[in-house]
């Protein structure tokens, strides 16, 4: 049986979608002419600043597209669902947001972005465009810790977006946009939890499958596979579960500061992340961790699959300096 | 000898894009169980967009380096994904390996599964054993060389290919990924065969029918 949604014809979706987001957003964002994929900023480009392209497959709204505008990313260039982009709209957003002081690639590590991006990359370069590329590998679910490099981007590209988006704004070197879009990473985890699943709007069937009283930790954003699955437990229970799992990473202090990140695969109700969010700040209460902001609802998600992931930025104050530089995108707004 | 034109090349594209549609369903299934379940939507979405472009070329002025280029570049920019590269720079490297040539004969046929596998190896950084595509495309173009080589017809070397791909195809379910999305579930993908791998047997068994005949 085929899942309901509604949409007219599953293979139209992703640009049917950008006729709303234009329609919606006008004073934020504009699609290129001839390169209807490629979603730019209206205040783009700016002399002297570093352009910001992120992007990847569609259907984790707002992520990637949400996120364009002042004082974030300056371009998005936009995958069909769950797949990367080809080269040519990554080509046109980085022409685009070309400002002379060189264009940085961030977007999230799978093989496919990874490959087309560095396609993009290398024909940019024959004309003279800089472009310099930092993964975000956010997800601890999905590779050890002495492999980080092998790990997804999730949810956390939201922290590392806003990093960078920030430093880019405020006219940093290409340098330095490099040095803090990194340091970004390496400051954020993620975890996340699936309690059923999404189908792409092309086969209208469930990617994968979940018993009806299952869940699996580490789950990836396109249904990718975790690390254990076993039977639902309590909110409480999984919040545990992954800020334990994420303080044996990040090792806090007593005294550190943090922004934390409760978001919804797509169906979870704002109730049951607020819920996730109670125990969350709980624990980091208990560990004499501050909670500098708190962000709650869909800002990475997974079509409609039911589920959450936890993020927590370990801030200090360059990092907490970024988060707080004002930002106006779409579907984002700060300061 | 038979040799191959161009417009053998562009039913070879309506081919493999009518096989790879009727099997979309099979791969997003098993790219489902390992990935996430959108193989066979990228891989037919790609193959009618180079189907589509190939035909639309003028037959009497497309040489065969300009068939496989005009496929390159539509698949890789209806598709993205994984396979957008990896099969775009496969045929750009086919194209390269017949440039000057008006037909394929045997041996060009020979060279230019060698330059596909040797693309798709390149721009995907996989070795054999990573439960790859690579794992059904290496093997095809090496049967296909060494029966080439002793000397058998073009439709014998082009099976020779297809049952080495099924057989690399069948051998990635003992493997554990190294490359890919699936490379994160460790022996969790055990048992299971690589989408890519799958569809590669598809598009290889594909291209024999075209070419043999």
């Amino acid at each position: 049986m085929q899942t309901k949604k509604l949409i007219n014809d599953g293979a139209k979706a992703v640009d049917e979608m950008l006729l709303g987001v234009l329609a919606a957003h006008p004073r934020h964002v504009r699609a290129l002419e001839g390169s209807p994929r490629s979603i730019v900023a209206r205040h783009a480009p700016r002399p002297g600043k570093v352009g910001l392209v992120v992007g990847g497959g569609s259907g984790h709204e707002p992520t990637f597209l949400g996120f364009v505008g002042k004082g974030l990313a300056d371009a998005c260039a936009v995958g069909n669902v769950f797949a990367s982009p080809p080269p040519d709209p990554i080509i046109e957003c980085a022409k685009a947001v070309n400002g002379g002081a060189g264009v940085l690639f961030t977007y999230g590590n799978y093989a496919g972005d990874v490959m087309n991006f560095d396609m993009a990359a290398e024909m940019l370069a024959m004309d003279d465009i800089e472009v310099r590329t930092v993964l975000t590998t956010d997800d601890i679910a999905s590779a050890p810790a002495d492999q980080r490099h092998k790990r997804r981007g999730v949810a956390g590209n939201f922290f590392v977006f806003k990093a960078t988006g920030a430093a880019c704004d405020r006219m940093l070197s290409f340098d330095e946009c490099e040095r803090i879009a990194r340091k970004a990473n390496d400051h954020t985890f993620t975890m996340g939890v699936a309690l059923a699943p999404c189908s792409l709007p092309q086969t209208r069937r469930p990617n994968f499958e979940l018993g009806e009283d299952e869940m699996e930790m580490g789950m990836g954003i396109h249904g990718e596979p975790g690390v254990t699955r076993g039977p639902l437990k309590s909110a409480d229970a999984v919040a545990d579960e992954i800020i334990d799992r994420i303080f044996g990473e990040m090792v806090p202090s007593r005294g550190d500061r943090v922004a934390v990140l409760v978001n919804s695969l797509g169906s979870t109700p704002l109730m049951e992340l607020y819920i996730l969010n109670s125990r969350v700040a709980q624990r980091l209460a208990d560990a004499g961790i501050q909670t500098h902001a708190t962000w709650v609802g869909n800002y990475c998600t997974s079509l409609e699959m039911a589920g959450a992931s936890i993020t927590l930025h370990r801030l200090d104050g360059e990092l907490q300096d970024m988060l707080d530089h004002p930002c106006d995108c779409a579907m984002f707004r700060a300061g | 000898m038979t040799t191959i034109d161009t417009a053998r090349l562009v039913a070879m594209f309506a081919a493999i894009a009518a096989d790879i549609s009727a099997d979309r369903d099979r791969l997003c299934a098993l790219d489902g169980v390992i990935g996430d379940a959108d193989h066979g939507i990228a891989m037919e979405l790609g193959f009618a967009a180079a189907r589509d472009a190939v035909a639309g070329l003028d037959p009497a002025a497309a040489d065969p380096t300009t068939i496989f280029n005009t496929a390159a570049k539509s698949f890789l920019n209806a598709v993205g994904a994984s396979s957008g590269p990896l099969y775009a720079t496969a045929f750009m490297r086919a194209g390269a390996a017949v440039k000057g040539k008006a037909e394929l004969e045997d041996a060009d046929v020979v060279a230019l599964f060698r330059a596909m596998a040797k693309g798709i190896q390149d721009r995907g950084k996989a070795e054999a054993g990573e439960k790859t595509m690579i794992d059904a495309w290496l093997p095809a173009a090496q049967a296909m060389g060494d029966a080439a080589g002793a000397g058998t017809d073009l439709a014998g070397a082009l099976a020779a290919a297809a049952d080495a791909a099924r057989a690399g195809a069948e051998a990635t379910k003992d493997m554990i990924a190294g490359k890919g999305r699936s490379s994160r579930l460790g022996e969790r993908a055990l048992g299971h065969m690589d989408p890519g791998a799958a569809s590669a047997v598809t598009v290889i068994e594909a291209m024999r029918r075209s070419l043999a005949g």
